[in-house]
């Protein structure tokens, strides 16, 4: 077998998977008029009326500050929760830990759609519908397992006398977990910090079901309920597709190592 | 000394519970809690559209209208057809790409990070895209059709998830010994029989663990056919959980639509249990 041969096809598949990304890139930098008529993946001319209107006309910054607000707030509440818990069934001994820590396997595995209704209830209940905390809280049913299983993993890694270095010294449990094992884990701590934001930046379907009003879309949300009036914006819904992957797509270059490590560590969520 | 020891254990103990409560009753709170709403409701008749009815206890009757309802068929039907051509498709694709970055390349770590973009973004992006390139000048044509609208989904969907495949058998495939090929390879295997005979059945554990997680993704799939198609036209490309969220927040028909929801639970459920039993194996990927 030549060697140059499986190289090539493993490029091929890669540029294959980047290939409707150049195109949606190309065709969101022309003219709407080039979209469709005699479509060329080359564009003749580049203008960025497509993103100019996604933010003059669309306030497309609304639901970015919308998805930043709820993704960042629902990974800070995830982390922080989930590091405690995920130290207690990774480093302490008791009972039931085993059947705690599938359970909370179990539950990250819950479809939506099972828990979505009454959830609504609830938030209408509590008047959270279209507020932030009336995503936030619902986020937590997938961040918060998320969280604690890729955690568990890490804290397993460590070895096993660091604590009881601590303890000698007389630190307490608390002091032990900030200032000797959230330091040494931080790698997987920021690893889980990514793929939780990136699991909450991407949500769909608790969005569209607790947000009645563009004012509280998430970024996902908008670009969905994006028709125009009369015909689809195309050039606009390609531009925010676009707007969209940025964070998302940096947050994969920067940190490719890290969420690897995490997704293979944990082995968890699609 | 041992009652010392169990005072100090029973310290431990109290001290585990404290750190893992609040994580653990905010998953009771919304997760587990609301399951068990669904279930209740999908015992009742509950219709907010006819608010004077109440809600009377109606036993299995809304599961056995789900039983009973052609829709319904179909979209399991659907649901079933999506699970396994894309979970067929993204393992195949996937196990090739993952075969392809386990060599020596140069510049693996971007070839890895551009592998791993079309996973990153939102599935509802994704769909976007790919009905983008599907749509066609002279009127959506794929997307009238009741079969030819399934290529762009499962084409939308196997491009965004077969980069995590890949990852999970990658992960796999990296925990195989190295000696083996080169001893297999001095009895003079060739890179056929290596496959073969190495590299997939030391592979089967995170195969088995990607297609049942996938399968479990799969079977509650929603965002990229809620966003391509609709499920249209018609119902004929709708999956149970759209189905389930249309009977709830279209119709108001929530003790009918919670039947359909606690029917997708139980699924998961089932193969959330093989999942974790996988994971439990000592042979496994993880």
């Amino acid at each position: 077998m030549r060697r140059w041969l499986p190289t090539f096809a493993t490029w091929l598949l890669v540029g294959a998977g980047l290939f409707p990304l150049y195109w949606v890139v190309a065709a969101s930098l022309g003219p709407e008029s080039s979209l469709f008529e005699g479509r060329s993946v080359i564009p003749s001319v580049i203008v960025f009326d497509h993103y100019r209107a996604l933010f003059d006309e669309r306030d497309f910054l609304i639901p970015i500050r919308n998805s930043l607000i709820v993704a960042s707030a629902t990974t800070l509440l995830a982390v922080t929760a989930g590091s405690l818990c995920a130290y207690a069934l990774a480093r302490l001994r008791f009972r039931g830990k085993t059947t705690i820590l599938a359970a909370v396997l179990a539950i990250s595995m819950f479809p939506q759609v099972a828990i979505v209704s009454p959830l609504f209830l609830a938030l209408r209940a509590a008047g959270l519908i279209n507020t932030y905390p009336g995503l936030i809280l619902p986020y937590l049913t997938f961040a918060m397992p998320l969280s604690i299983w890729l955690l568990v993993g890490f804290f397993r890694q460590l070895p096993d006398d660091i604590e009881e270095a601590g303890l000698i010294d007389g630190a307490s449990r608390i002091r032990t977990f900030w200032e000797i094992v959230v330091p040494l884990s931080w790698p997987g701590v920021t690893a889980t910090a990514i793929l939780t934001f990136l699991y909450s930046w991407n949500e769909f379907l608790f969005a569209l079901s607790f947000t009645l009003e563009p004012e509280r879309y998430t970024v996902p949300v908008a670009i969905a309920l994006f028709r125009g009036q009369y015909q689809v914006a195309w050039g606009q819904i390609l531009a925010a597709a676009i707007v969209a992957t940025i964070p998302v797509a940096l947050l994969v270059l920067i940190a490719q190592r890290r969420i690897v490590g995490g997704l293979t560590a944990g082995a968890v969520k699609g | 000394m041992p009652q010392r020891m169990s005072i100090a254990e029973s310290r431990e103990v109290r001290m585990a519970w404290l750190f893992a409560a609040p994580a653990l009753l905010a998953i009771a709170l919304v997760a587990a809690f609301p399951v068990l709403w669904t279930f209740w409701e999908s015992l009742h008749r509950h219709d907010l559209r006819l608010p004077w009815l109440g809600r009377p206890f109606v036993g299995l009757s809304n599961y056995r209208e789900a039983f009973t309802d052609a829709r319904a068929w179909s979209a399991i039907a659907h649901t079933l057809f999506f699970t396994a051509t894309t979970v067929s498709a993204e393992l195949a694709l996937g196990l090739a790409l993952a075969l392809g970055l386990n060599r020596p390349l140069r510049a693996r770590g971007p070839l890895r990070a551009a592998a791993l973009l079309p996973w990153a973004m939102p599935t509802v992006v994704a769909a976007l895209i790919w009905r983008f390139m599907f749509e066609s000048p002279g009127g959506s044509s794929w997307f009238v059709d009741p079969l030819a609208a399934w290529v762009p989904i499962v084409l939308a969907d196997v491009w965004k998830m077969m980069p995590f495949v890949a990852l999970l058998l990658l992960a796999g495939l990296q925990n195989i010994d190295h000696s083996m090929y080169e001893a297999a390879a001095l009895d003079g295997a060739g890179p056929v029989r290596q496959f073969a005979f190495i590299t997939l059945p030391l592979l089967r554990p995170a195969i088995a663990a990607a297609v049942v997680f996938r399968s479990l993704d799969a079977f509650r799939v929603f965002d990229v056919i809620y966003v391509m198609t609709g499920g249209g036209p018609g119902t004929a490309t709708e999956p149970i959980s759209l189905y389930a969220f249309t009977a709830l927040f279209r119709d108001l028909r929530f003790g009918f639509g919670s039947a359909l929801a606690m029917m997708v639970f139980f699924v998961s459920f089932f193969l959330a249990l093989a999942w974790i039993r996988l994971l439990a194996t000592p042979e496994s990927v993880t």
